[in-house]
């Protein structure tokens, strides 16, 4: 059983449809208990980063997040999700966020005025290393993007892949242990998207 | 690269696909479900679907349907028609849509754009225009926003209702042409170029597509980020991957695996 995190941070479904569709059983939670019984745990989310911190901290989720970490459960973030894993965000006039990824989340800052932020679209990722959830995903496969902040990971060695926006080089898929997070969504990407889910959910933690 | 979007539009009609020109003489081409499925297996970016008939009838949107695609289709897609509260449009988001589009609503009441934005995330919150070719000085762009399937003419200039709708907090803002829709000659190269060099947030090009060509002229000269495709695509003169094909050979970044 995988639980699918949800602590207010937009629409959840579109992550329940694509593993209904896979066959893989998923519940969409905010009880601590169920995420800890659960095999594995997804983190999505869209929005806002303070906000989603606000959440986490009410609904009492900082501490059964950072356990199911630490038991290995394999563990994916998407998007908002994988951003407040950082340290610090730049939103909403910076956020102290959960820290389990040393790093920071910082603003696109485009010098041409034509590129629009958000970043709404498809876009290529360039795989830096192999990693169980990428298996049979091929290098410079696109996933579909919406945000307008990304991950910058402090150390190189958590980069999976990266994409290219704005005048950025950012880590679109990071990777440590038994935490695997994507800047893009999986969920909205298609058969290619569909194949990472599949990954995920016989991945056993290790890589 | 960020990569240009194809979105095929898929007008609903008692359940069924359906394309008119202006509006009018509308043919069913098919069913919605299968239909999204065939355009997502074969390459689209993203889907629309317009609930043409909902807004006439004073009945809400049919969301059982939505909820089917959203079973089904695993990329994004937008749903637009009869949306008249934010209950509405947050059961449409939660049956899989990842955008609602609003167009005579917000033009009604422009604080619902804010509204929208602020419960559902901007990012989910799609403006549609309506605009029309009008030689008068009270329209400075040239072009004036209709509504009420162009039967009404609001008085609003087309460029200042975009950008009020970008500060009001709309995600996206689809150029849907009057002169241009259903003609297949061709986008509304003129406004969609004002509109994406004055706004921060993505165009979509809607209206006018019959070639490839017209994709690649509104993506080079107007610099839309994403263009809706119709009748080329419903009446089967072209696949979406013979006209990535062509996309991709003029220069322009498109998705090519899928």
């Amino acid at each position: 059983m995988i639980a699918i995190v949800d602590y207010k941070a937009g629409n959840l479904t579109s992550v329940r449809l694509a593993l209904e569709d896979l066959g893989v059983p998923a519940v969409v939670t905010q009880d601590p208990d169920a995420i800890l019984a659960a095999d594995r745990v997804i983190f999505p989310g869209v929005g806002a980063a303070g906000a989603a911190m606000d959440h986490l901290t009410q609904l009492g989720l900082v501490s059964p997040l950072r356990q199911a970490l630490d038991q290995g459960k394999p563990f994916l973030g998407i998007c908002l999700g994988t951003q407040v894993i950082f340290e610090h965000s730049e939103e909403d006039g910076g956020v102290a966020c959960l820290g389990i990824v040393p790093g920071n989340v910082k603003r696109f800052n485009p010098s041409d005025p034509l590129c629009k932020i958000p970043q709404m679209g498809w876009n290529t990722a360039e795989i830096r290393r192999s990693h169980p959830i990428l298996e049979d995903i091929e290098d410079q496969s696109e996933f579909y993007f919406v945000h307008s902040y990304y991950p910058a990971p402090a150390d190189g060695a958590h980069v999976v892949a990266e994409t290219e926006y704005a005048d950025a080089r950012f880590a679109s898929v990071i990777g440590r242990d038994n935490l695997v997070a994507t800047q893009f969504h999986p969920e909205r990407s298609g058969r290619i998207g569909l194949a990472l889910l599949a990954n995920f959910s016989r991945w056993d933690g290790t890589c | 690269m960020l990569t240009k979007r194809i979105i095929p539009c898929l007008d609903i009609r008692n359940r069924k696909v359906t394309k008119g020109v202006k509006f009018q003489n509308n043919i069913d081409l098919g069913d919605p479900v299968e239909m999204a499925v065939a355009y997502s297996d074969g390459g689209a970016d993203e889907l629309v679907f317009y609930d043409i008939t909902a807004s006439a009838e004073r009945r809400p949107i049919d969301i059982d349907m939505v909820r089917e695609i959203g079973k089904v289709v695993h990329i994004p897609f937008a749903v637009g028609g009869g949306l008249q509260t934010l209950d509405d449009m947050y059961n449409v988001l939660g049956a899989g849509a990842e955008k609602v589009s609003v167009n005579s609503l917000a033009v009604e009441n422009p604080q619902v754009i804010a509204e929208m934005s602020r419960v559902l995330g901007r990012q989910n919150v799609v403006l549609g225009m309506d605009p029309v070719k009008a030689n008068d000085p009270r329209f400075p762009s040239g072009y004036e926003i209709t509504t009420r399937g162009f039967r009404h003419h609001t008085g609003m200039d087309a460029l200042e209702w975009a950008k009020r709708a970008e500060d009001l907090g709309v995600g996206e803002i689809v150029v849907n042409s009057v002169d241009a829709d259903g003609t297949r000659e061709g986008f509304e190269l003129t406004l969609t170029k004002l509109i994406a060099t004055s706004v921060g947030i993505p165009v979509v090009a809607s209206g006018g597509a019959g070639v490839p060509q017209h994709l690649v002229d509104v993506f080079l000269e107007a610099h839309a980020d994403a263009a809706i495709v119709a009748s080329m695509v419903h009446m089967g003169h072209y696949t979406i991957a013979a006209i990535k094909d062509e996309l991709d050979r003029a220069g322009v970044p498109v998705r090519k695996k899928w």
